[in-house]
């Protein structure tokens, strides 16, 4: 029977030689990952479940990343720290990356690739949303809550319904304005914010084969904003070179048959998408950036799963390079390894950091800072009726902190521009 | 899940998400904790704008200063109720709050999934727009088993979708319930 990436993965891990869309299988997880949000409750519900004694059903396979709420004075939040140390340390946990340490790396979707836990064909669940930015690497990965991560923690093993795919191409190459940001704005901005619900998101054409695995994490990483189950892009040399430079771990190379069925398939052509924000407070209220110039903007903000990795902050220095930042502007570099990576890369003659100081930018600790709002003494929290332009994935009512703030959607490449000028600025404009 | 649940209505439009559900600064309350737990009731659906709090007429609080009940029972939601992240802490918040049932035109699906699997909220679908019928307050049956909705106060019933597949785990008690029916896990 043709399948999809998705489908081969379920099937495989189901231990079936094929699935359809709807069925309803138990698999096999490869990787669990857990944080400072959901950790605490996972753990407790795998106790309550399997006994105080109860062993964890691998640990090779557990990894727990704290992320959200880090430097902070909350005390809750310090405690849900302490809740994450006490269980590695019960459960000889070989994959935690405690606060305070040098072990510490920050935000959860960019550290899973950079430690080599992210690999092509393997079923990866999450407590977080984002956990879908690994099918960038083609493997199944989706978020889950804490009681089906107790589960997994206890069994290995989850029951899934199998999604149907939609197929999303792209073609051309891209043009120096934009970025895949741009691309996933474009998508969710056509089909909406449930216009993916159950399903899987596949991404493929010319403009993905030669995308780096950091623009593909971006796109896959909003899937979820279209309500996706997981997104998806073919393993290639791109993506087996990066897995390989990080683990020694085997894995297998998944691809759709090309008499697969979708749902839908949906074709763009990259030289006809604009530079492109959402505007507050959904990620599908899509708007060319040319249409909402001039807005006014308080703030600006880069960083998080989606905007805060190495790439992202080149494109922002390529713009900032010798320029001043007319607004509050707040650079959160998403793990250590990126922050470090901003004080060694240069554009021209400057490191990104340099350009960065220079243009009068607040650098923070590597977290998820405020892109989910957080405690009140979170690094850029939106206290206030602030209008921000921001690198992150969602701009709900009250999403970056306060519900009285307006948040816009957009690449790096806008928000450094728009961050240059004070208001919303087409990208464009600084490549002329 | 009760065979009958019955309360008032607490109406919502589209695209509840989970920040709007409970705010991203309230998860750090212990969710086993029987004091510390009502937190989650307290701040439930304090991220809802207030002007689309309640509606049609909005600006009525979900709870009221001081408490972590509601004095509602059912949620009437619109489309894609429950999108953004995968807190658990928002179907368990609705749960604390005394929330049995929750009935949308569909659900985002980690909400949906978080809200079987943990059996802390009925997850119902209709294809109807209750939203613009049934107005906070009004007074609701749900049979649980025939999937039929009566609004006591405006005299109407509405027949909701099937539950389908999630049913059993629901009505057993969770997915944790549901693997020792089944056999799947050993019984405690």
């Amino acid at each position: 029977m043709p399948m999809t990436i998705t489908e081969k993965i379920l099937a495989k891990h189901s231990g079936r030689n094929a699935v359809q869309p709807g069925d309803n299988v138990w698999i096999d997880v490869d990787v669990l990952m857990t944080h400072d949000v959901c950790g605490p409750g996972t753990f407790g519900i795998f106790k309550r479940e399997f006994g105080s004694d109860a062993k964890v059903w691998d640990k090779e396979k557990l990894v727990v990343i704290p992320d959200h709420y880090i430097f902070t004075k909350d005390m809750h939040a310090n405690r849900n720290i302490q809740i994450l140390r006490d269980f590695a340390k019960e459960q000889d946990l070989p994959y935690y990356y405690d606060v305070g340490t040098p072990r510490y790396k920050g935000v959860c979707h960019v550290a899973m690739p950079e430690e080599g836990f992210t690999r092509p064909g393997e079923v990866l669940f999450g407590t977080d949303s984002h956990t879908c930015t690994a099918g960038a690497f083609g493997e199944f990965a989706t978020g889950i809550g804490n009681t089906d991560a107790a589960f997994v923690l206890g069994t290995g093993k989850l029951w899934v319904k199998v999604p149907e795919t939609m197929k999303f191409v792209f073609e051309g190459a891209m043009p120096k304005y934009l970025m895949a940001k741009d691309l996933i704005l474009a998508v969710i901005g056509k089909i909406g914010v449930d216009g993916a619900t159950y399903r899987a998101m596949d991404f493929c054409g010319s403009t993905i084969d030669s995308m780096t695995m950091e623009d593909r994490m971006t796109l896959c990483n909003m899937v979820i904003e279209a309500g996706g189950k997981n997104g998806i892009c073919a393993p290639d040399k791109t993506t087996t070179d990066y897995v390989r430079a990080r683990t020694n771990k085997q894995f297998e190379c998944f691809y759709n048959d090309d008499d697969a069925k979708y749902h839908s398939v949906h074709r763009f052509n990259v030289n006809e998408i604009e530079p492109t924000v959402a505007k507050p407070h959904s990620p599908d209220n899509k708007a060319a950036v040319s249409e909402v110039a001039g807005t006014k903007l308080n703030r600006a903000y880069i960083g998080s799963c989606t905007g805060g990795k190495i790439s992202d902050f080149i494109a922002a220095a390529e713009i900032m390079y010798g320029e001043k930042v007319k607004i509050d502007t707040f650079i959160v570099p998403a793990t250590m390894d990126v922050a470090s990576e901003i004080r060694k890369t240069k554009v021209k003659d400057k490191t990104v950091m340099q350009i960065f100081e220079e243009a009068g930018c607040r650098i923070g600790d590597s977290s998820c800072a405020a892109c989910l709002g957080g405690p009140s003494d979170t690094f850029g929290r939106l206290n206030g009726a602030e209008v921000c332009i921001s690198t992150t994935n969602r701009n709900f009512p009250g999403r970056m902190g306060s519900k009285d703030s307006q948040v816009y959607l957009a690449s790096p490449y806008t928000v450094a521009a728009s961050a240059v000028k004070g208001v919303i600025t087409n990208p464009r404009e600084f490549f002329n | 899940m009760k065979p009958f649940i019955s309360g008032k209505a607490f109406v919502l439009g589209n695209d509840i998400d989970t920040d709007q559900i409970i705010p991203a600064a309230h998860l750090v309350y212990k969710l086993d904790d029987p004091e510390e737990k009502k937190n989650y009731g307290r701040y439930a659906f304090s991220g809802v704008p207030i002007e689309r709090s309640g509606l049609p007429q909005g600006n009525i609080p979900f709870i009221n200063e001081g408490n972590w009940k509601s004095g509602y029972t059912i949620v009437i939601g619109g489309k894609n109720f429950g999108c953004g992240s995968s807190r658990e802490h928002a179907p368990f918040a609705l749960q604390v709050a005394g929330i049995e049932a929750v009935i949308a035109e569909g659900y985002a699906r980690i909400f949906y999934r978080n809200s079987i699997d943990g059996a802390f909220i009925a997850p119902f679908e209709t294809a109807y727009q209750l939203s613009k019928e049934i107005r906070t307050g009004d007074q609701l049956e749900l049979d649980t088993t025939k999937c039929i909705l009566k609004n006591i106060t405006q005299k109407k019933e509405y027949q909701l979708n099937p539950l389908g597949d999630i049913e059993h785990i629901l009505r057993g008690g969770g997915i944790f319930e549901y693997a020792r029916t089944s056999g799947m896990l050993q019984k405690k």
